[in-house]
């Protein structure tokens, strides 16, 4: 099935509004006020863990499986780039070379 | 004070500004990726380019095109992007107190996060400095949109970009931001907790689910003595 043109229309403007939504709820709902020291302690966890699974799921899934290819020896070459404090834009160049490289062989 | 707020205010958002710029050269990338994809999808040049614009979430866009690629409807590509947008629940409600303002005008402050921004403006100590957080927003914004444009239009000429390797762009991102952390050796564990979890929840939940579902392993900090 291929959507309509309206049809895209309304995706483009549902996801939109979805997105919008899910932005606002929290500093909604929980701005404006103190933050109690156990929240703060929590937070800081934040950043490492999302970003985390964030990288992990992207490198190590496809869908609903787990699933590695060229891109993973690709972005294992940029992470130790990134380590070495390689800059970004150089690492991405990077990745994506060796990723298209090994698929080309 | 006023005077020194605003000046304050305007050295982090000029900051944040060069902070964003290597991000919005990727961003420029994956959002190319986007455009070409879109295309392949059945969008127009027109509505690939409005949607960068005004969902500018990389990740949702790319679910939902994924989905009505295997010929999903709307239903399931909404809730498909907006699985993988709920880690901005995460980050909205660690943003929050951060944000001056009544509840709209909050509202729409929380509008300007994404994944590097959010990180980068993030104190350490649990606040958020928010004009470098809109600094490094404005760039990404702008390339993001500029790059959707350039993809949709010359995507044809590009061809394959699963054969290019572009899928390898998305990872490294992530990862310049996350390496970024583990060099304080006290976030480690919960990097290595919060990955683990969410690949062990990929074969029984929805993507981007795991995602959000790892950021109970901050609950420790519930626990955990002050650093």
């Amino acid at each position: 099935m291929t959507l309509t043109y309206t049809q895209v229309w309304m995706l483009i403007f549902g996801l939109a509004a979805l997105t919008a939504l899910i932005k606002s709820l929290g500093p909604v709902v929980l701005g404006g006020r103190e933050l109690p020291p156990w929240f703060s302690r929590v937070v800081v966890l934040m950043a490492p863990t999302l970003l985390s699974a964030l990288v992990v799921t992207s490198v190590f899934a496809s869908g609903r499986s787990w699933s590695v290819g060229a891109h993973t020896v690709g972005v294992a070459v940029a992470a130790l780039m990134l380590w070495r404090r390689c800059s970004l834009v150089l690492c991405v160049v990077v990745a994506v070379l060796v990723t298209a490289g090994l698929r080309a062989i | 004070m006023a005077a020194a707020g605003d000046e304050g205010a305007r050295e982090a958002f000029r900051r944040g500004l060069k902070l964003g710029v290597p991000f919005g050269v990727v961003g420029f990338l994956l959002s190319v990726s986007f455009g070409v994809l879109a295309r392949q999808a059945g969008f127009s040049v027109v509505q690939a380019s409005v949607t960068a614009m005004i969902v500018f979430a990389g990740s949702a866009q790319f679910a939902a095109l994924s989905v009505i690629t295997v010929g999903g409807g709307i239903p399931a590509a909404l809730t498909a992007g907006s699985l993988m947008n709920a880690r901005f629940l995460a980050m909205g409600i660690a943003l929050a107190p951060s944000l001056p303002g009544g509840p709209m005008k909050r509202a729409a402050q929380g509008q300007a996060v994404v994944d590097s921004s959010w990180a980068l403006a993030n104190r350490g100590d649990g606040t958020f400095d928010r004009w470098l957080l809109f600094g490094t927003t404005l760039p990404q914004y702008l390339t993001w949109t500029l790059g959707s444009v350039v993809g949709a239009i010359f995507g044809n000429a590009l061809g394959d970009t699963h054969r290019l390797g572009l899928d390898a762009i998305y990872p490294v991102f992530f990862l310049s931001l996350l390496i970024a952390e583990l060099r304080d050796t006290s976030s480690r564990w919960v990097a290595v907790g919060g990955g683990l979890l969410a690949l062990a929840l990929v074969p029984i939940s929805p993507p981007g689910v795991p995602i959000l579902a790892a950021s109970a392993v901050t609950l420790i900090g519930l626990v955990r003595r002050e650093r």
